[in-house]
């Protein structure tokens, strides 16, 4: 149904069977002009196999069974240098902000696991803490996207950063009264 | 002069200042009308709290507003649960108490002294009126009619579905947290829609509130992340999605839990998984939203696969794990009554012998929403034809509402909002149709049929919307007019239901004289203000749970278990010495140091609501904690019937129920005349005879009547003896007693 619906609503885009075999510059072309609705069959990993991807899908699987390791040093290469050449230096910042969030959240999880969550207000205050300022930095840098200012009509960069401070206060105000 | 008049009057309806002048007066008044149509109950009775639970909330407040938030939020009760004691400010919902206590001090610092009791009695009228604003603000998320909105302001204002519960002096939970329900959905709907961290931020604000005021709070956990769920189903996932709902999921959490009686069930309840389920999904998703857009497809469905099985296969083992070692709670009873409506019965009697708790009957449907019943599903199908996420939202919250509202009947309340808000979109789609004036032409519908087949290639069928006019001016009169006598009835039958089934305050009864006078039957609260003059200040009152709350509220005496039924077995103690044979009955009264035991009686007056017609459960209760001692089976007769008159069981006779309702009921009559005129049986000759119990008070109905339970005799004999003795059994006793005589040998 996802999948009849999207090419119901977007006339010129390339059909889905093409575009397994198009190159790069087609499948990020065919992303931006459907701001509401990015391409929907992707983000469901279930639906895979009954889509209309199926045929490429299982001969892309058969010439790759073998060389699985190489395709998936090939994707990596390729992700870090799409990310090292796209990406604005503020916007990387932000990065370097959650990975550091990451980092903490995952060591307040390890400490939880091994010695114990005792104070379990402390430790969940602790944690929701860093998840939610992950999440609300992923909003913001979401919403700084160049590429994603059609999603976001009513939201500015500088709005982003309003909103992100107030719910940032929020959440740090319910952390600190949680604490004990 | 009057066409002139016409003129202006049309020119004014058209500007579009005047326009949302207008709404904002029809608002005004609508809000108005949903304010007063809920005073019957005031202006027929008193300003009075109704019921049962509201007394609870009513005590509460008045504890709040005498010592303070702190003091509040620290409560041990000492005077209820007696002996055990209850961690009052623990295990409440303080939103309630809190709201009308920031009113009160906020009129009194605009030198306005009210009473608390009038700010408590009005609150729930005065948050209704709140609540059809927010309706008015939801629908108009939904369609670009804003007649949409003012009519779902009017239904959501009058219709009896919400009013049973918000009635002037119903001052219960439910009676702010619809608003909260409503207004938290239009902030999520706004959230969704902007995108904006800013609107979810509030989402969760007032979901926090709505935590702090209502159990029913889960509705909301778990109705958002379905839809968030349903929308990515449908290939809907967007970058506002996930602003909007992780916003809302991280601080809404964490201010739900930030009240002590939700405390930590936000992470160990299985209720609360779903949306950290849906939370956790959408991080998977925007992350892989976003490696879709750095890399060829070729690789990226490479990547996928590895990607996806990977988290898959963990997220499955941590669930596995997490569950069998325990750390996330099975669901709780309660829960399992949604899905097994059987359940509660088999498992559970203290949840089953809740009314509200009982499954909907069919036409409940039709008495609570009227004509809307009717319009539901055509909102819903004209939902269906937009299908934006907004719509998709209200697609939901039916098909959810609907199952709940079948299940339980209390939960018609959460049902409620979703059908006004259809029924108006359908009302004013068929309003808007018919009431234009001007009949389309050759022209528009040739322009509308090329614009058909031209979109008839591009898109869907269903997308396309032909434009279809309505020519006829006998069609639209028609029309138009079957609609106004609609909402008329409407009206006529929303205004009749309040006025006749949902304004008795219950506390005080109402019953018309045979010339028609009203007259009032004021029981209860002669027995309770007979109990707080007559009796010790920590006197303990032993009575059936549904009149702890008003015991404590209205008496001011200590009651051993109320409406809060947290300790199954407390109430079962209560149920066992209620349906025990006195000798059993004795000690338990005397280990809980009972004072005196209040029932209720409806059989000179035919009350229904009586404890004998409650005993059953009493017994179901006191029989699931000890089987071998109490048993159900030995209520009925053989022929299986439940009978009070003279074929009633000894079992049945001999409860200390039965003895406490009868006793001395048969002098009101002539010999061998007595008659239950609740039960139409008449009763025998002898009634019961009790030994360890006096007889304190009799209400002027006989509704409440008190015993006192009698100290231990003077001379050590046992009660049963002592009572033959005075009344001059002596002798048939003493041979009883002594049995056969022995030799004395020392």
């Amino acid at each position: 149904m996802a999948q009849k619906r999207n090419n119901a609503n977007r006339g010129v885009s390339p059909n889905p069977k093409t575009t397994a075999t198009t190159s790069t510059t087609t499948t990020s072309s065919s992303t931006t002009p459907l701001p509401p609705i990015p391409n929907p069959s992707a983000p469901i990993p279930g639906s895979r196999p009954t889509s209309s991807h199926s045929a490429a899908t299982t001969s892309a699987k058969t010439s790759a069974s073998a060389p699985v390791a190489q395709s998936w040093d090939k994707v990596v290469s390729n992700l870090t240098s799409h990310y090292q050449k796209n990406t604005p230096q503020r916007t990387k910042l932000v990065d370097a902000f959650m990975a550091f969030l990451v980092v903490v959240g995952v060591l307040q999880f390890v400490y939880c696991v091994l010695a114990g969550n005792y104070p379990f207000n402390a430790f969940l205050s602790g944690f929701s803490a860093t998840v939610g300022q992950f999440v609300l930095t992923a909003s913001l840098r979401i919403q700084t996207t160049e590429g994603n200012k059609k999603d976001f009509p009513a939201v500015s960069p500088e709005r982003a950063f309003a909103d992100y401070v107030v719910c940032s206060l929020i959440l740090h105000f319910f952390c600190v009264n949680f604490i004990n | 002069m009057s066409a002139e008049t016409l003129e202006i009057l049309a020119d004014v309806g058209k500007g579009k200042s005047t326009r949302s002048v207008l709404r904002v007066i029809i608002l005004a008044l609508i809000a108005g009308a949903s304010i007063a149509s809920r005073l019957f109950s005031v202006i027929r009775f008193e300003s009075i709290i109704h019921e049962f639970d509201p007394w609870f909330n009513f005590r509460a407040t008045k504890y709040l507003v005498a010592n303070g938030f702190y003091n509040f939020w620290d409560w041990f009760d000492d005077r209820t649960w007696h002996p055990l004691g209850r961690v009052t400010g623990g295990t409440l919902y303080p939103g309630l108490m809190v709201t009308s206590g920031a009113i009160w001090h906020a009129l009194r610092a605009l030198t306005i002294p009210v009473d608390i009791r009038n700010v408590c009695v009005l609150l729930a009228p005065a948050f209704s009126g709140l609540t059809a604003i927010a309706a008015y603000l939801l629908t108009n998320e939904m369609t670009t009619y804003n007649s949409a909105g003012l009519l779902a302001a009017l239904f959501m204002g009058i219709t009896p579905g919400y009013i049973s519960r918000s009635v002037a002096g119903s001052y219960d939970n439910e009676a702010i947290a619809i608003f909260l329900l409503v207004f938290t959905f239009y902030l999520w709907i706004k959230a969704l829609k902007q995108g904006s961290m800013l609107w979810g931020a509030f989402c969760a604000l007032f979901y926090g509130y709505m935590v702090a005021s209502w159990g029913g709070y889960a509705f909301i956990t778990c109705l958002l992340p379905l839809h968030a769920f349903v929308l990515v189903l449908m290939g809907r996932y967007s970058t506002r999605l996930y602003v909007s709902y992780t916003t809302w999921y991280a601080l809404g959490t964490l201010a739900s839990m930030q009240i002590p009686f939700v405390g930590f069930l936000p992470v160990k309840t299985s209720e609360h998984m779903p949306a950290l389920g849906i939370f956790g999904f959408l991080q998977l998703l925007a992350f892989l939203d976003y490696v879709r857009s750095a890399i060829p497809s070729r690789q990226f469905q490479t990547f996928l696969w590895l990607f996806a099985g990977g988290i898959f296969a963990l997220s499955l083992g941590a669930l596995v794990l997490a569950t069998s070692a325990g750390v996330i709670a099975p669901w709780s009873g309660r829960f399992y009554s949604l899905w097994d409506t059987g359940y509660a019965k088999i498992h559970i009697p203290i949840i089953a012998s809740v009314s509200e708790h009982q499954p909907t009957a069919w036409p409940a449907f039709f008495f609570d929403l009227n004509l809307l019943i009717f319009v539901f599903p055509v909102g819903v199908y004209l939902c269906f034809q937009e299908l934006a996420d907004e719509h998709v939202f209200i697609i939901v919250y039916a098909v959810f509402g609907s199952y709940f509202a079948g299940v339980m009947v209390r939960l018609m309340l959460t049902l409620t909002p979703v059908v006004c808000v259809a029924g108006a979109i359908a009302i004013s789609t068929i309003l808007n149709n018919y009431l234009v004036a001007k009949t389309p032409t050759e022209e528009d519908q040739q322009v509308a049929e090329a614009a058909e087949k031209k979109g008839s290639k591009s898109g869907l069928k269903s997308a396309n919307k032909p434009v279809v006019g309505i020519y006829g001016l006998w069609s639209k009169i028609l029309m138009v007019g079957a609609m106004a006598i609609y909402l008329l009835i409407f009206v006529m039958h929303c205004t009749w239901v309040t006025s006749n089934a949902y304004s008795s305050p219950s506390v005080v009864l109402a019953s018309r004289m045979p010339d028609g006078s009203q007259h009032i039957i004021d029981d209860y609260r002669e027995a309770y203000q007979w109990l707080r003059q007559n009796t010790k200040e920590d006197a303990k009152i032993m009575s059936w749970w549904d009149y702890g709350y008003q015991i404590g509220g209205m008496a001011d005496r200590p009651t051993l278990v109320d409406n809060n039924t947290w300790n199954n077995t407390h109430i079962a103690t209560v149920g066992k010495a209620m349906s025990s044979r006195e000798e059993v009955s004795y000690p338990i009264m005397r280990q809980h140091e009972v004072d005196y035991v209040l029932v209720v009686f409806g059989g000179l007056l035919g009350y229904s609501g009586d404890d004998i017609n409650k005993f059953l459960w009493m017994v179901r209760i006191a029989e699931g904690i000890w089987p071998d001692e109490v048993s159900e089976r030995a209520f009925f007769t053989p022929r299986g019937e439940y009978r009070v008159d003279g074929e009633a069981t000894e079992t049945m006779k001999n409860s200390l129920m039965y003895k406490m309702s009868y006793y001395n009921f048969n002098n009101l009559f002539p010999p061998g005349q007595a008659v239950d005129r609740m039960r139409q049986a008449r009763l025998p000759e002898v009634g019961p005879s009790l030994s360890t119990l006096d007889e304190a008070f009799t209400s002027e109905n006989w509704i409440i009547r008190i015993y006192k339970v009698k100290d231990l005799d003077n001379v050590g004999r046992d009660h049963i003896s002592a009572t033959a003795f005075e009344k001059g059994l002596k002798k048939k006793k003493a041979t009883k007693k002594k049995g056969p005589r022995t030799l004395r040998v020392d």
